[in-house]
């Protein structure tokens, strides 16, 4: 095999999956970086900051950020953060590089269309990056991307011409390469479990990849057809998102016929679903590990899989709880206020049943169990803010104020990440071969923990004070004199934060040299993939967390174990 | 076992069908509903604008929609006798039967654009633009034929590389079946512009 084979275009589901973690770990550090510029520009709006005007000399000239450029540093955060961050590791990364190995499978069911899917995420990548490139730099609508202003080219700001054109590509290949990745899991997992792997002995992991893998195929299908009619209304001239009369920058549009809200809407069917496909796979690896950890079987694990397909289900039911400001009827308000509730129960559901687990179990504090712990921690608080934003009357003040950014950075963007820590350091051994330093780890852990919830409860108290999101410069308003002391205590932990996150990339780079060697089984785990490679496809004969088995040899029962006598 | 061969073992196979047919049937439920939200768009604009042209005569429109209708038809029926052909190993026969299906497909493609050319030229209805000043009928009538044929034109092209495969001998029922498993979704799909398109909009 020659190097381009074997470590560029390969049909292998392990390389796949650490392209797309690579791919993906890029992507953070891009989107972390850019996070930082913002919070640097927010608490300090006059400051001259050399480095600003160094990166972008025309936007930031004299080292002051215009607000458009505030804008689109913004969006690009968001955009990269949950198309290339959250959505691509948890499944594209781990899901890769487990799944087959987890099931029994020598490889995924359509290795070709796998490598396609990876390459295709790669390209949209390339081709959102090089909007801060293009004349007028990158766009300003945020990761929702907005009609009208979306749709009508330069003249609604610099970059919504070249930008955002090279946005709703990147985000079309995006989906496109989504719905192979759907395609491939679903298929693999119906079709290629070994022999004895029921459906309900597979490990919750494989559940979860299954359950996001059915709604990125319904999910994504919407946003390609919303991005192609978007692209339409910008390069071809139609109005599907443009109503009569629009004027903008003091010019009259000559379009009409079209609705800014059905964008709201098809957006949104695809957007609420998309912060499950973001979160399920982290459920399915947190439930591991705090079982392994624990030494205790995943307590209920049927009502998980259970509970894992009503969010499934439920998810699509509940778009409208992002446009109660949008001016629908009463109504409906309430009814997607209440089917937003129902979604509560089966993820209380799966609350409880990870309490359940841990309750009485032999816990062991590796890093690895300290992030699964966090986010348990982080999933309650950012559930409760949640149940807050799902009232309409209370929406209707807490919409597009900083209680949102606090809410969803918290549940979505905070407790993803923690699972992605969670499975890295459950899976580094297996994907390398060696162990990631404990006490690095730890030390990382305890400060980002804090860390984290030091930058996002305070930006709820912002936006109870009615802060407004998506806003360059707060030291305008007389209201929000009394919160600039806590953006800037925001900022300083924002920035120790970032900070650590280097500890994190150090461990990773010192383990590759220096780790500890891993065995086969560091954590006596049961499932399949810590079995050492073997060319006799496995047999299953129990399920996947048969932990502290009574009357057994030891505290743990492989999933090809008998009776382990 | 060769890796795309089913290995299943874990309990009773659910639905009895290999890798290749199942992931086209997951990819026809995902462009089912990249259709659908055509279809939604469309509702959803003609709902919003009153005074929606009703463009299409009897004749000629509705009566080629009729004929194009039964020529999509007829390559379903041919299809599934390719697959039948295939099934029981007589590739001659399978080659011929999806040939068939392609030329009904070519036939099909050939009537609709003669209708578009007719509508752009003779009728001025554009994409952006028409006589009733409604940009979207345009928009969305094309978007939706477009993309449908586009789907055909796809098909005809895969089509010929399965019927290329089959005499060959490279290729397995499972492929001619996959294919047609697609074919009939373009189908479908059909059935559901041409009254919701065509029929809804007809000249009174
Ligand atoms: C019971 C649980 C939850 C409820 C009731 C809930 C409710 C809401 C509501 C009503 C909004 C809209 C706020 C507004 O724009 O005014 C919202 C925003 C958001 N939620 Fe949740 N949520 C819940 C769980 C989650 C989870 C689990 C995630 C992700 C994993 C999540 C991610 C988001 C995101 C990303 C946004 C903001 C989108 C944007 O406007 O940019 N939420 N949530
Ligand atoms: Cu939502």
């Amino acid at each position: 095999m020659s190097f381009l084979s074997r470590y560029i275009f390969s049909t292998n589901h392990k390389t796949i999956g650490i392209q797309y973690f690579v791919l993906a770990l890029t992507a953070a550090l891009l989107g972390t970086a850019l996070s930082v510029l913002m919070r640097l520009h927010l608490t300090y709006p006059e400051a001259k900051i050399r480095l600003f005007e160094i990166l972008w000399p025309n936007a930031a000239a004299g080292g002051v950020m215009t607000p458009e450029l505030y804008l689109s540093l913004m969006t690009m955060h968001g955009t990269i953060m949950v198309f290339f961050v959250l959505t691509t590791v948890p499944q594209g990364g781990f899901g890769n590089f487990f799944l087959p190995l987890q099931i029994g499978a020598e490889d995924m069911a359509f290795p070709r269309i796998n490598m396609l899917s990876f390459w295709a995420t790669a390209l949209a990548f390339l081709v959102l990056c090089s909007a801060f490139v293009v004349e007028g730099g990158a766009p300003l609508a945020g990761w929702t991307a907005y009609p009208p202003l979306s749709a009508v080219g330069s003249i609604a700001g610099p970059g919504m011409g070249k930008g955002m054109t090279l946005w709703v590509v990147s985000i079309a290949l995006f989906c496109a390469a989504s719905l192979m990745g759907a395609i491939n899991f679903i298929t693999t997992i119906l079709e290629m479990r070994t022999r004895g792997m029921s459906l309900f002995r597979m490990p919750l992991t494989c559940w979860a990849w299954l359950v996001t893998a059915l709604i990125s195929l319904f999910a994504f299908a919407v946003l390609f057809a919303a991005g192609i009619l978007l692209l339409l209304d910008r390069e071809a001239g139609t109005s599907f998102f443009l109503p009569a009369g629009l004027v903008i920058n003091d010019r009259i549009l000559d379009r009409k016929g079209g609705s800014p809200l059905l964008w709201q809407h098809l957006f949104w069917f695809f957007g609420h679903p998309e912060v499950y496909i973001a979160i399920l796979p982290g459920m399915g690896v947190v439930s591991t590990v705090l079982s392994v950890f624990s030494r205790k079987p995943v307590f209920g694990y049927r009502a998980m899989v259970w509970a894992m397909l009503a969010i499934g289900f439920l998810g699509f039911l509940v778009w409208g709880h992002h446009m109660f400001i949008s001016g629908m009827s009463p109504y409906s308000s309430l009814a997607f206020s209440v089917l937003t509730l129902a979604i509560g129960v089966p993820s209380a559901v799966k609350t409880f049943n990870w309490l359940g687990t841990i309750l009485g179990g032999r816990l062991h504090l590796e890093t690895a169990m300290l992030w699964a712990l966090a986010f348990v921690s982080v999933f309650v608080t950012g559930g409760l803010s949640g149940i807050a934003l799902g009232q309409p009357a209370l929406d209707m003040y807490f919409h597009d104020t900083y209680f949102v950014v606090g809410h969803f950075h918290i549940i979505m963007g905070v407790a993803a990440v923690f699972s992605i820590l969670a499975g890295t350091f459950y899976w580094w051994p297996k994907m390398t071969g060696r162990m990631l330093s404990e006490t690095l780890g730890r030390v990382h852990f305890y400060v980002t923990f804090l860390g984290v919830y030091a930058v996002f409860i305070p930006m709820h108290f912002a936006g109870i004070v009615g802060n407004p999101r998506r806003y360059s410069d707060f030291g305008q308003f007389e209201f929000l004199k009394d919160v600039q002391g806590l953006h800037k205590f925001i900022t300083h932990a924002a920035f120790l934060t970032a900070a650590v996150q280097l500890l994190f990339i150090f461990n990773l780079i010192w383990s590759l040299y220096r780790g500890k060697k891993a065995g086969d089984n560091p954590w006596n785990a049961t499932t399949l993939e810590w079995l050492p490679p073997s060319h006799q496809p496995h047999i299953v004969v129990r399920g996947a967390y048969d932990y502290s088995v009574p009357g057994a040899r030891r505290d743990f029962l492989m999933q090809n174990e008998s009776n382990g006598q | 076992m060769t890796r795309n061969e089913t290995t299943w073992e874990g309990g009773g196979s659910p639905f009895a069908i290999g890798a290749k047919p199942l992931g086209m049937w997951l990819f026809v439920v995902s462009d089912a509903l990249t259709f659908s939200t055509m279809l939604m768009v469309y509702t959803y604009s003609r709902l919003a604008n009153p005074h929606w042209p009703a463009p299409f005569a009897f004749s000629p429109s509705i009566v080629q929609a009729t004929v194009m209708t039964f020529v999509l038809l007829s390559s379903s029926l041919t299809m599934v006798w390719a697959v039948d052909a295939m099934k029981r190993d007589d590739r001659r026969k399978t080659v011929q039967y999806l040939s068939a299906t392609m030329f009904l497909g070519i036939v099909f493609i050939v009537i609709h654009m003669r209708e578009w050319v007719h509508l752009i030229n003779d009728e001025h209805i554009t994409l952006t633009a028409n006589p009733w000043n409604q940009p979207l009928f345009g928009a969305t009538f094309f978007g939706l034929t477009g993309l449908h044929m586009a789907h055909v034109t796809i098909g005809v092209v895969y089509l010929g590389i399965v019927a290329l495969g089959t005499r060959m001998g490279k290729f397995k029922t499972d492929h001619v079946e996959t294919s047609g498993l697609y074919w009939h979704f373009v189908d479908l799909v059909w059935m559901f512009i041409f009254p919701m398109v065509y029929l809804m909009s007809v000249k009174r």
